[in-house]
């Protein structure tokens, strides 16, 4: 269970949202999107186009080539503690089979979105569909959904209930925006929420369909509109990822230079920790994410070297070379970046 | 015999003692009721079998009653009509009452006829989860106070309960229970993350504090401190400042 916190606008996790719907169709599993804000038909038409692999790995293979050779160091006399450290690939520029990589820019054509089987729940089609199931005091929109996932998984057999049935597949949940008012959730609006446990038991009840079955769940949830922090303590404890986005719009951070090249950060608040007693923990938790023309990519966030007037005379250089280039005219001067301080 | 131990964790996972108070109270042949809400069957198994002990013939032979909160509440609520005699242990999804539970509990530890195993225990993973749905924290520390009546008093068994708590939790209600466990507990042990930040080599820190000051009114508790890493079969503890990473 992969729970989203929101960035403020929506933006970037939308973006993470259709990834996972993506790479869903990609690997030709079934999906099952659910939302109350957009339909369903919409957002699976604005999936993000898979690259294959030729075109990839010639635009990765010049960028990487462009890297190494300014990038030479043989050895380093001052940070030698430094250099036992394995080389940091700040972007994936080798090409592990894991997964697949899309491109932004294009959507994904409709026949590749046609080739599997989804499912979509619109809460706003189902309002008159009343649930079959015992709702336990929940919210009505919650219960219709859990009814719905229920139902296509046991429908379709991704819970093993159906012995012929060789080809077993995996089911991607992809859930938008839950705990928003569009929901009939107050739990966004108010700092004492009338009904303070629906979206807490929606999420231990989804999980048990989760565990039960061969299904993966996205969910994403405008955490920064939950005022009642207690919530998000307790659906942190009861989901197996959180992940939080936090971009830059809108806020200081996005004229600091520390984070120019960045979009936003990345904020892993927990990890799973299924079937054994230790977790895969990363070495860093420092991720920021970027969205260039073509590219959604989550990288380390390093600073970049701090180029101010006091502290380095390679950009003194720089500046002065260049300011010589333009005030004369004269070839001689405009030589190399030597810069002689008289 | 006859002792309550409270784990609890703070800004890191403690599930670890679980698995580790699991495998070893039914290695020392002791029947043990697993109430587990938060992860299933198969996760504990695995688990389990990296520590030697096989949960499924644990299952078999009786020695181990497993209530699997995930899918019992899926029985509960999608599931046919349930029979009149017996209602759900989790039934207080629907009625906030953990009375069920309770009785669950007790029936699965009382002896029955033939029975040869060393005192019973009651786990659960965690209570946290019980206010999450739905269930009051009165309610919670009052099911507590049943279970303990019940399995220490009664029958001279052991529990142990796992809560989650953070220092600045804003969640009134659970650090409420925990506090109210904190007071009543033979023995507390408490996993927390550094409180420098992550590290690759020391996940954590446990404190273990042993409540003398509850059986003997002039005694102090005694708290000992120890920093831990865990590995995938086990877990090393060593003095604080000593981890292999430094020597």
């Amino acid at each position: 269970l992969v729970f989203t916190e929101e960035d403020k606008y929506g933006l970037y996790s939308n973006l993470l949202f259709k990834y996972f719907l993506a790479e869903g169709i990609v690997c030709g599993h079934d999906l099952f999107v659910a939302s109350a804000k957009e339909h369903p038909d919409n957002i699976l038409k604005e999936l993000p186009a898979p690259l294959l692999d030729d075109t990839y790995g010639k635009e990765l293979g010049d960028e990487a080539a462009a890297v190494k050779s300014e990038d030479f160091q043989d050895s380093m006399k001052i940070a030698w503690r430094y250099q036992n450290l394995p080389k940091m690939e700040a972007s994936p520029t080798t090409y592990t089979k894991f997964g697949h990589y899309y491109d932004a820019s294009k959507k994904m054509s409709p026949e590749l979105c046609q080739s599997v089987k989804w499912h979509s729940f619109y809460l706003h089609e189902e309002l008159s569909f009343k649930p079959k199931m015992k709702t336990c005091n929940m919210n009505s929109g919650y219960a219709k959904l859990l009814q719905s996932i229920q139902r296509i998984i046991s429908q379709e057999g991704f819970d093993g209930s159906d012995p012929q049935k060789k080809q077993r597949n995996v089911l991607r949940i992809g859930i938008q925006s839950l705990g928003s008012v569009l929901w009939g959730d107050d739990v966004c609006c108010s700092d004492a929420p009338e009904d303070t446990h629906s979206l807490t038991k929606f999420l231990y009840v989804l999980r048990g369909l989760l565990r039960k079955s061969l299904s993966a769940c996205i969910i994403t949830v405008p955490a920064h509109l939950i005022q009642n922090k207690a919530i998000m303590e307790r659906v942190t404890n009861l989901s197996d990822m959180v992940v939080g986005l936090e971009s830059f719009i809108g806020s200081e951070r996005e004229t600091n230079p520390l984070y120019k090249d960045y979009h936003g950060l990345v904020h892993v608040h927990q990890i799973p920790r299924l079937n054994s007693l230790i977790c895969d923990v990363s070495d860093t938790k420092d991720l920021a994410f970027r969205l260039k023309r073509k590219l959604f990519t989550i990288e380390r966030l390093h600073l970049p070297p701090d180029l101010s007037d006091t502290v380095s005379r390679a950009s003194k250089q720089d500046l002065a070379g260049s300011a010589k280039l333009l005030s004369s005219g004269c070839g001689a001067m405009a030589i190399g970046k030597k810069h002689l301080d008289f | 015999q006859g002792k309550f131990t409270l784990l609890r964790d703070s800004r890191t996972d403690g599930s670890f003692l679980v698995h580790h108070f699991l495998s070893f109270y039914l290695r020392a042949g002791c029947k043990v009721c697993f109430v587990a809400l938060l992860q299933s069957f198969s996760h504990y198994n695995i688990v389990a079998q990296k520590l030697g002990v096989s949960l499924a013939a644990a299952k078999e032979r009786g020695q181990l009653v497993f209530l699997e909160g995930l899918k019992s509440c899926l029985d509960l609520l999608f599931g046919e009509e349930e029979q009149p005699g017996q209602p759900s242990p989790l039934q207080f999804l629907s009625t906030s009452d953990l009375r069920a539970l309770f009785d669950f509990v007790r029936v699965s530890l009382t002896p029955a006829d033939g029975d040869s195993w060393k005192g019973p225990v009651l786990l659960v993973d965690d209570l946290s989860v019980l206010l999450s749905l739905g269930a009051a924290p009165v309610a919670v520390l009052d099911f507590i106070h049943y279970c303990r009546v019940s399995v220490c008093c009664q029958l001279k068994g052991n529990i142990v309960v796992l809560v989650h708590s953070n220092e600045d939790s804003e969640d009134e209600e659970n650090e409420l229970v925990v506090n109210s466990l904190c007071h009543h507990s033979d023995l507390i042990l408490w996993a927390e993350g550094l409180a420098t930040g992550f590290c690759k080599d020391v996940h954590g820190q446990i404190k273990i504090i042993k409540r003398l000051s509850l059986r003997q009114a002039a005694e102090q508790d005694l708290v000992q401190i120890y920093q831990y890493k865990i590995q995938d079969r086990n877990v090393t503890f060593f003095a604080r400042g000593l981890s292999a990473a430094v020597l």
